[in-house]
């Protein structure tokens, strides 16, 4: 009973210290350098402690500190307590998803099974879905509270583009559900350990259009409308400031991770590493004894998982400076009249290949 | 160990489901809806039926809420003025009728309260509430209801396309 609860806290923990003390902060940097590198220019690369400026990765503590100690801004006329409680809001589903992702297989250590999973839901992916929705509201009732028009624009174009994308969304999963049989996310991730069974050769249109469709969700460039700088200022959090603002802008990057690790949970082989199972990856460690064999495999399977998600991100990073912003009625006739449409094909055909292989 | 659980969901579930009455701004009272929505969300986890929490999450407080916010914004409602207030209790026929199938309803609650002791229920099969046993019974004994309100939901999509639709080509 104390060791399950000992070992939970720890998977907590450690999923907390990976996504808001790791990937949160550095993905600033990275989309900064990312930018620079692709604009041909240098980068993030003035901020220094003693004249060492390490790649510009002092930027980060410079980004802190000005969050940290910038006036926290009410606009007159602000839903006082609206204002204040949205960025929570748009924050806690980014994290809440992490619950039910396995980053890792099931391991014998010390006599006992871990399974790398917080708590491994019978709805895993049913509840993914569940909670990305609510973050809707955060983003939506922080432009209705700032009492400031161009906010409330970015938060109508907030709510009507997650609405549309979101049934792109559900359609594409039910496609990776059909081929699977289950929705646990540990079971479809056990799958692929075969690698000729992982979702991108399963499921390839569903691959392409639940990638754009998670980038619409997430509102990042070609799908900024709701924040669009040139149009509406910056959208939603156009009245948000210091540790708001960044609050806002850690939603964006922390759910670039969760798209990561969903994307290559459904699509990517999960932990595993093409042509390799556990078990022959455990045969090789043999001489190291049950648990030591066990650790080092989890080490391997957990870093290839993370290699995996990194490699979503840099995806992402790239389209979104590649790319310029879709026109408002581009996103909505791409979301309901090709997307909406293919997704629907795409279940038909997958239905009709597994009653044929059957 | 389970009601220590539930009287906090279901009294946080009451006070919201006041908060949707007595609100005077819109947005407000939505808020509380969807609030209450996630309690009943946890009821639901409570009684070991994981996949009608997670559906009561995803339609009611992800979609359906999502549209009633959109509409509050789009047609920028106020506070609602206390003068409309005063005119609501004119109509005394429907406040009587009203009155009357809210204490029948009350009446039922309590009837079933008394009759089933708020226990730890007896021990549930593992399957219980999975997606697979309820995708089961929905394909299997329950049907024909499945089909015919997925089909009254199709009229109700067309007919709102009609409506909507300013001349029909």
């Amino acid at each position: 009973m104390w060791v399950d609860l000992a070992i939970t806290f720890v998977k907590i923990l450690f999923v907390l210290a990976i996504t808001v003390g790791f990937f949160a902060p550095v993905l600033t940097w990275v989309e900064r350098k990312q930018s620079a590198i692709m604009q041909d220019r240098i980068g993030a690369n003035r901020a220094d402690i003693l004249g060492f400026t390490v790649l510009g990765l002092f930027h980060i503590i410079a980004d802190a500190l000005k969050m940290f100690t910038k006036e926290d801004f009410i606009p007159q006329g602000a839903n006082k307590i609206l204002h204040t409680i949205s960025p929570i809001i748009a924050v806690v589903p980014a994290l809440l998803t992490f619950a039910v992702v396995p980053f890792g297989g099931q391991y014998t250590l010390f006599g006992k099974e871990v399974n790398l999973v917080i708590s491994d839901l019978d709805v895993g992916l049913l509840f993914v879905f569940a909670i990305a929705s609510l973050a809707t509201y955060g983003y939506v009732i922080a432009g209705w509270s700032s009492n400031n028009n161009w906010s409330l624009l970015g938060s109508m174009r907030t709510a009507s583009q997650m609405i549309s994308y979101e049934v792109t969304m559900g359609l594409t999963i039910v496609g990776v559900l059909m081929v699977y049989g289950s929705m646990k996310l540990t079971t479809i991730g056990a799958i692929q350990e075969d690698f000729f069974r992982w979702g991108l050769f399963l499921q390839p249109l569903g691959f392409v259009m639940f990638l754009a469709a998670s980038i619409a969700e997430n509102k990042r460039i070609p799908f900024d409308n709701p924040e669009a700088e040139s149009e509406i200022v910056a959208g939603y959090f156009t009245e948000y400031s210091g540790l708001k603002f960044g609050m806002f802008f850690m939603a964006e990057f922390i759910e670039m991770v969760t798209i990561g690790a969903i994307m290559t949970i459904l699509f990517f082989g999960a932990w595993h590493i093409p042509f390799l199972s556990t078990a022959t990856l455990i045969g090789w460690f043999d001489f190291l004894g049950t648990t030591g064999s066990n650790l080092l495999v989890m080490l391997i399977q957990v870093g290839v998982f993370f290699a995996k998600v990194i490699f979503f991100i840099w995806l992402q990073m790239t389209i979104r400076w590649t790319l310029p912003r879709f026109r408002y009625d581009q996103i909505m006739k791409l979301g309901w009249k090709i997307l909406l449409p293919l997704s629907l094909a795409n279940i038909l055909i997958t239905g009709i290949v597994i009653l044929v292989l059957n | 160990m389970e009601l220590l659980i539930f009287y906090p969901i279901a009294g946080l579930c009451i006070a919201l489901a006041l908060g949707v009455i007595f609100n005077t701004s819109p947005v407000g009272s939505a808020m509380c809806l969807i609030g209450m929505m996630l309690g009943l969300a946890g009821i639901f986890v409570l009684l070991q039926a994981h996949f009608v929490a997670i559906l009561q999450i995803i339609i009611y407080a992800g979609a359906i809420m999502v549209l009633f916010m959109f509409v509050i914004m789009l047609l920028n409602l106020k506070e609602a003025a206390s003068a409309d207030w005063v005119t609501r209790s004119n109509n005394l026929f429907i406040s009587i009728m009203t009155g009357v199938l809210a204490i029948g309803i009350l009446y039922k609650i309590v009837d079933v309260i008394f009759i089933d002791k708020l226990d730890s229920p007896a021990t549930l099969p593992d399957s219980f509430g999975t997606v697979a046993t309820i995708g089961e019974a929905l394909f299997t004994d329950f049907v024909l209801p499945f089909e015919v309100a997925s089909l009254l939901l199709l009229a109700a999509m067309i007919g709102a396309v009609v409506l909507a639709k300013p001349k029909l080509d």
